[in-house]
C-alpha cells in the first residue's frame, strides 16, 4: 500500500499529547522524581536510587495499610455484589414504581464523597446524631471514634449504602435485556427459582456484573474521603488503608520520597490485580463460549 | 395426554375491556380431542399465541374455563398442567451443554439417570446432534439453538399436550422440511395431543388432521385440509388458505342460480334468500375460461407461469379475479368470459357461508 508521509499529522495529535503529558505522565515522572532521591528541604535533593523502594517493602506500617485495604475491598464486594443483584431482582420490571425504584437508588451515587461521609459521621454521633444516639439508648455500645468493630461496620456500611446502587442499576440493566420467552421456557420446563436464576438471569448478566465487581474492586481499593471525614483513620491505625496512609506520609510527615515510593507500588498493585482480575474473567468467559 | 377443553374462554389484555376489538381473543368453545394433530392458522395478530399461552398457563384467561379431561386447570401453574411448549425464538441455556439441556425438564422432574440419558440420546438422534452433546449450547447458530428448543419440547414422554408457537420461523427450508416429517412421525409413535400455531398454510396443511383457522380472535373454521379448501366456512378461510386465495364476487342469489355482472351463473345447489352482502366464492381452480358463450364477461390482465400452473389475472367488473390453467393448457384466444364449476361454487352472507336448502353431497 502506498502511505504518503504527511508530518503535518502530528500536529493533529498533539493535543492529546499535551493532555495526557500535563494530566498523567508529567506528574507521574515527578512522584518517581522523588521516590529515587532525598531531600533535606530548600530543594536540594540528594540522590537516593532505591533506597525508599526497600525502606518501604520493609515497612510493616505500609504491609498493614494494604492488609486492611484488601480485608476493607473483600468485605464491602462480598456484600455489595450479592447485595445488588438481590435488589435488581426484586425491583419491578415496568411501570412506574420501576421509574421510581431507578430514580431512588440513583440517588446515593449523586452524593459527593465528602457530603456522604459527613452525613454519617454525623449520622453516627452518638450525642447528636440518630444512629449513634438509638443505638446507644438501646444499650448497645457503639463509638467509632472509639471503638474498632464499630469504626470498621461503620465505614462498611456507608460504603454499602453509597455503591450498592452501582451494582444494582449494572445488575438490573442486565435482568432487562432477558427475554420474555425465557421466563416462559423455563415455567414450561419446570424449572425451580434458583435453576431459573443459576442458568437464565446469572449468565445473561455475567457481562454487566464482571463490569460491575471491577468498578467497585477499583474505588474501593482507592477509597480516601469517606473513612477520612468519619474516622480519620482511627481508632489508632484501624480504619487507615492505604491512601490516607500515603497522604499521612506525604502531607502530615511531609517523607515525600517514602510515599512516592509507595504510591508508585499502589499503582502497580491496583494494575495488577485489575489485570489479573479481567483476564482471568475474560478467560472464563471464553472457555463457557467454546 | 387429555382431551382439552376450552369452555367460554375469552382473554382481553386491557384491565376493562369494552369494545369487541378490545378482545384479542374472542368468546370459544372448543374441545381438542386426545391425541389429534391440530394446526392453528391465522395471519399474524390474530391471537393464536394468546391461545397457546392460555392453554400452557403462561397466561390466565379473562373469562372462562380450561380443562384438561374434564378437570379445570384454570388457575393451575403451567408445572402443574405437564405441557411441553416450544417458541418462535430459540431459548437454549447458554451455559449448559447441549446434552445437559435436553436433560433439564427431566432432571427438574427427578427423573431417573438412566432413563434421562436414554430419552437424551434418543432426541439427539432426531434432531441431528448426537456429535454435539457435550458442547455448550452459548456460540450456536440459530436454527441448531431451535433444533434443542424443539428437542428439549420432545424429551417428555408423558406430556399432556406438545404446543408449538411457529417453531420453524428460524429455521432453514431444508430443515424444516425434515423437522416436520419428524414431528409428524412423533405423533404417529406417541400420538401426543399436538398444537402448531404457524401462519404458513403449507406448514399447517402437511401438519395437522385438522386445521383450525383464527381471524381477529376468532376461530372461524376447524376442519380437515380438504374440508378448508373445498368449504371455506367463512370468506377469510377462502382468502387465507389456497394460493391465489378463493375468488370473491357480490352476487344476488335466487334459488340455484346467482347474477352476477349480469350473467346468470348455476350453483350447484338451491338457496333460500340470502340476507346482508350476498357473495359466492370459487377456488381458481374451478375457473375456467373460454372466448364467447355464455358465462361471465371478463378481461384477461396478465398471465403468470408459476412452473406447475400458470395464474390468470383477470377484471371482472373492476373486480381482480384468478383462474388456475395446468401448465400444458394455453389461455384461449381471445378468451372474455368465465365458467365456474357449480359444485366448487360457495354463497356467502356477511362473510359467512350459507349452507344450501337441500343436503349437498361433499365432493371427495
Amino acid at each position: 500500500m502506498n502511505k504518503t508521509v504527511n508530518q503535518k499529522a502530528w500536529f493533529l495529535v498533539l493535543p492529546v499529547l499535551v493532555l495526557v503529558a500535563f494530566s498523567a505522565v508529567i506528574p507521574l515522572m515527578t512522584v518517581v522524581n522523588y521516590s529515587v532521591q532525598d531531600t533535606f528541604g530548600n530543594n536540594v535533593f540528594f540522590w537516593a536510587g532505591l533506597d525508599w523502594f526497600e525502606q518501604m517493602l520493609e515497612s510493616e506500617r505500609m504491609w498493614n495499610a494494604l492488609g486492611r485495604q484488601l480485608i476493607f475491598s473483600g468485605i464491602i464486594l462480598a456484600i455489595e455484589v450479592p447485595l445488588g443483584i438481590f435488589v435488581a431482582l426484586n425491583m419491578p420490571k415496568k411501570g412506574f414504581w420501576a421509574s421510581f425504584c431507578l430514580v431512588l437508588m440513583s440517588l446515593p451515587l449523586l452524593i459527593p464523597w465528602n457530603v456522604v461521609g459527613t452525613i454519617w459521621q454525623i449520622f453516627g454521633r452518638v450525642d447528636i446524631g440518630l444512629l449513634g444516639y438509638t443505638l446507644d439508648k438501646l444499650g448497645i455500645s457503639y463509638n467509632y471514634t472509639q471503638d474498632f468493630v464499630a469504626a470498621w461496620a461503620t465505614v462498611i456500611v456507608m460504603d454499602v449504602w453509597h455503591w450498592t446502587s452501582l451494582v444494582a442499576l449494572l445488575a438490573y440493566a442486565g435482568l432487562q435485556s432477558i427475554p420474555d420467552a425465557y421466563y416462559q421456557a423455563a415455567k414450561i420446563d419446570q424449572a425451580s427459582r434458583w435453576s431459573v436464576f443459576r442458568y437464565i438471569e446469572l449468565p445473561k448478566m455475567a457481562g454487566v456484573l464482571m463490569i460491575a465487581i471491577l468498578l467497585r474492586f477499583m474505588d474501593s481499593f482507592m477509597i480516601y474521603t469517606e473513612p477520612f471525614v468519619v474516622t480519620g483513620g482511627g481508632p489508632g491505625n484501624a480504619t487507615t488503608f492505604l491512601s490516607i496512609d500515603l497522604v499521612k506520609m506525604a502531607l502530615g510527615q511531609f517523607d515525600l520520597g517514602p510515599a512516592a515510593a509507595f504510591s508508585i507500588m499502589y499503582f502497580l498493585v491496583i494494575l495488577l490485580i485489575s489485570w489479573v482480575f479481567y483476564t482471568v474473567m475474560t478467560n472464563l468467559d471464553k472457555r463457557e463460549g467454546r | 395426554m387429555a382431551k382439552i377443553t376450552l369452555d367460554n374462554l375469552a382473554h382481553s389484555y386491557l384491565a376493562q375491556p369494552a369494545k369487541d376489538d378490545d378482545w384479542a381473543l374472542k368468546e370459544l368453545n372448543h374441545d381438542w380431542v386426545d391425541g389429534e394433530a391440530y394446526a392453528l392458522l391465522g395471519a399474524s395478530g390474530c391471537g393464536k399465541s394468546t391461545l397457546l399461552n392460555i392453554i400452557s398457563g403462561l397466561l390466565r384467561p379473562s373469562r372462562g374455563r380450561i380443562l384438561f379431561d374434564g378437570r379445570d386447570v384454570t388457575d393451575a401453574p403451567t408445572a402443574e398442567r405437564n405441557i411441553a411448549q416450544v417458541f418462535q425464538f430459540p431459548v437454549v441455556y447458554d451455559t449448559m451443554t447441549v446434552g445437559e439441556n435436553l436433560a433439564f425438564p427431566l432432571k427438574n422432574r427427578g427423573a431417573d439417570p438412566a432413563y434421562i440419558s436414554e430419552r437424551v440420546n434418543a432426541i439427539a438422534a432426531m434432531i441431528g446432534m448426537e456429535d454435539q452433546l457435550r458442547r455448550k449450547a452459548r456460540g450456536l447458530t440459530a436454527d441448531a439453538k431451535q433444533k434443542i428448543s424443539l428437542g428439549r419440547g420432545m424429551v417428555r414422554e408423558d406430556v399432556n399436550a406438545l404446543l408449538f408457537d411457529e417453531p420453524l420461523t428460524v429455521i432453514d427450508p431444508h430443515m424444516k422440511w425434515e423437522l416436520r416429517t419428524q414431528l409428524k412421525q412423533l405423533h404417529h409413535d406417541f400420538g401426543h395431543t399436538m398444537i402448531y400455531v404457524t401462519h404458513d398454510q403449507t406448514e399447517a396443511l402437511t401438519f395437522a388432521d385438522k386445521v383450525v383457522v383464527m381471524h381477529d380472535g376468532r376461530v372461524v373454521q376447524i376442519g380437515t385440509p380438504q374440508e378448508l379448501f373445498e368449504r371455506p366456512e367463512h370468506t377469510f378461510v377462502g382468502f387465507f388458505i389456497g394460493s391465489p386465495g378463493m375468488n370473491l364476487f357480490d352476487a344476488e342469489i335466487s334459488g340455484g342460480t346467482a347474477r352476477l355482472n349480469g350473467a346468470e351463473v348455476a350453483l350447484g345447489a338451491s338457496y333460500a334468500p340470502v340476507g346482508g352482502r350476498s357473495q359466492i366464492g370459487v377456488r381458481p381452480e374451478f375457473v375456467r375460461l373460454e372466448a364467447g358463450g355464455e358465462g361471465v364477461p371478463a378481461r384477461v390482465l396478465r398471465v403468470e407461469d408459476v412452473g406447475r400452473h400458470k395464474i390468470v389475472r383477470l377484471d371482472v367488473g373492476g373486480t381482480v379475479a384468478n383462474a388456475i390453467l395446468d401448465e400444458g393448457q394455453p389461455v384461449p384466444a381471445g378468451a372474455d368470459r368465465l365458467r365456474f364449476e357449480p359444485e366448487a361454487i360457495n354463497v356467502y352472507s356477511d362473510d359467512w357461508r350459507v349452507a344450501p336448502e337441500r343436503a349437498q353431497g361433499r365432493a371427495a
